[in-house]
């Protein structure tokens, strides 16, 4: 048994080695993908943004239409449910002490600050994410990304591009809206709970700051970066040869790294904006 | 063997081109030259390197060794802006077609135009029509492609690799997977373009009836070697020639290939390979062999 153990323990030593190495290698293979796609394109958009070619902007528009449009109703449905929990959840505690009237704050703190950028990430890592994904690496099994390059079109400016720069704008756009909603939903629920309404607003006025603003929608930008870039670095990495497999991974792992660096960035965030004495 | 035009030089030039990936050679040192005006094809089986050797001539590869040299210039050695020029002077027609999905037919053929070139819309659309018109699309240069058949979507990335007038075309398995009317009509637009507009085309084909239908020369490659170049007179030669006369095991090789025969050195190279010792000997090594 004792031998059996002392032969089995550097097999098992070997593969947890090799696991080890297998994901590092693939941590930093994304991480330098990313970083060398987030500098082709952004010399591709300062070209862009000088040049601002008619198909440009209109590549644009239907990259963020087909976004963002989708994603509004589950935007709505996902806030305005979060906006009932909260107040909820918060009620009996904070009637205990006679501070029902601050679900209004942490209401509105929750929504601007963490929650609106946060959830409109997680839902357009979903459907922005997953889309820009699948769309790209099918069109690199089917040689179409082979046929941009060989036709010297350069696949970063002609297809990384307007869905990036997409994916940003919405991820803005849609974090503003489910702040409202969400706060909207809270003072519904509020009023339910018999908070007085004005009292209400007045409260979540008070508590928004525009640093508070502010530093959501920047989170909601580089939510939206990242969401992009992994987005188009896994799509345009399956390899022609890796067929309908080689989507469903992509798809699937935009999903997984997109929620995680959202996450991980939002933590991240909150450190650095709570060191600089932002979250006040 | 290699034949070189003496007043310009041969407008693709392969020298000593090598590839490998992983522990598999898939180019070993490949020569070939490919005068202007003519229709080279290059064959082989499956996995022999030739779409291998495409990709190297339209620079979506790099070669471990030896260089490709296209219109006198090495390909290696330009930068980038030379490069796209050099994109500009040849056309690519892929497999499946390889068209933007999400770009109708007519968008497809525009969109080399639009990028590469200072014409206005409605001159892009003439030329558009023309070239759709070329290859018999032009009523169908508002559907998306996947609105229109194989046949049709090959004939669309056809119009699309012509747009810019390309010096040189590249042929990917164009009648791969159709039917034998669009099969010979492909063929028939190959050997249009290349005497009418004297384009010089390399074709990547395992089709045999296209190969000796259009070629004006034949590279036949095996296992990322180069069997034989030479005219398809001598190709068809070959091919007829009674098997008592050639005693020669590349032509022998060749000859089965031409032929399509089930039985010849091709078949025995199979039938030789280590299939009992791997089947009998399933010892650790071998069970690491297949992990791998």
């Amino acid at each position: 048994m004792k031998n059996a153990l002392a032969n089995l323990s550097p097999k098992a030593l070997a593969l947890i080695g090799r696991w080890a190495m297998n994901l590092s290698g693939q941590f930093f293979s994304l991480v330098g993908g990313i970083a060398i796609l987030f500098g082709n394109s952004s010399k591709q958009i300062s070209i862009e943004v000088i040049q601002l070619r008619k198909a440009s902007r209109i590549a644009l528009v239907d990259q963020m239409l087909r976004v963002g449009i989708r994603a509004i109703p589950i935007i709505f449905l996902v806030m305005s449910a979060i906006g009932v929990i909260l107040p909820l959840q918060m009620f009996n505690q904070l009637d205990q002490f006679g501070q029902a009237d601050q679900i209004a704050t942490i209401n509105a703190i929750a929504a601007f600050r963490e929650l609106g950028p946060l959830m409109t990430a997680i839902v357009l890592s979903g459907f922005a994410g997953a889309s820009i994904a699948a769309e790209l690496a099918t069109m690199s099994t089917s040689e179409e990304i082979e046929a941009l390059e060989s036709m010297a079109l350069d696949p970063i400016r002609f297809l990384v591009v307007p869905r990036l720069v997409a994916t940003v704008i919405m991820t803005v756009l849609l974090t503003i809206l489910a702040d409202v909603v969400m706060v909207a939903s809270g003072m519904l629920t509020g009023i339910k709970l018999g908070l007085d309404s004005d009292v209400f607003l007045q409260t979540t006025r008070l508590a928004v700051t525009s640093m508070g603003f502010i530093t959501g929608l920047i989170k909601a930008f580089v939510y939206g970066l990242l969401i992009g870039l992994i987005a188009c670095h896994l799509g345009l990495s399956v390899k022609p040869c890796q067929g309908s497999a080689g989507v469903g991974q992509a798809t699937t792992n935009t999903v997984v790294y997109g929620i995680v660096a959202i996450i991980s960035a939002a933590a991240v965030f909150t450190l650095i904006f709570y060191s600089y004495g932002w979250l006040v | 063997m290699i034949n070189t035009s003496e007043t310009t030089g041969p407008l693709i030039r392969i020298c000593g081109l090598a590839k490998t990936f992983g522990c598999q050679t898939v180019l070993d040192g490949v020569n070939l030259d490919v005068n202007q005006g003519e229709i080279m094809v290059i064959m082989g089986g499956s996995g022999c390197g030739k779409s291998t050797l495409l990709r190297h001539l339209i620079g979506s590869m790099l070669p471990d060794q030896g260089h490709v040299e296209l219109f006198g210039k090495r390909t290696c050695d330009l930068n980038k802006k030379q490069l796209t020029e050099t994109k500009k002077k040849f056309g690519i027609l892929f497999q499946s077609g390889a068209l933007i999905n999400s770009l109708t037919v007519g968008n497809n053929v525009a969109l080399p135009l639009r990028e590469h070139t200072a014409l206005d819309e409605s001159t892009i659309s003439i030329i558009v029509k023309i070239k759709l018109e070329l290859v018999g699309l032009r009523e169908h240069a508002d559907k998306l492609p996947a609105q229109i058949s194989g046949g049709m979507k090959k004939r669309a990335g056809l119009a699309r690799a012509i747009a810019l007038d390309p010096q040189i075309l590249f042929y990917d398995e164009p009648s791969a997977g159709l039917d034998p009317v669009t099969s010979a009509q492909i063929d028939q637009l190959i050997i249009d373009l290349t005497r009418k507009l004297h384009v010089t085309s390399v074709v990547v084909t395992h089709e045999m009836d296209s190969a000796f239908t259009i070629a004006d020369r034949i590279c036949m490659l095996d296992k990322g070697k180069v069997l034989k170049i030479g005219t398809r007179r001598e190709f068809e030669d070959l091919r007829d020639s009674d098997i008592n006369n050639v005693t020669n095991e590349t032509e022998l090789l060749i000859r089965q290939f031409l032929r399509g025969d089930a039985d010849g050195p091709i078949t025995q190279r199979i039938v030789n390979s280590d299939y009992e010792e791997d089947l009998l000997a399933v010892n650790e090594d071998s069970k690491l062999c297949w992990c791998k």
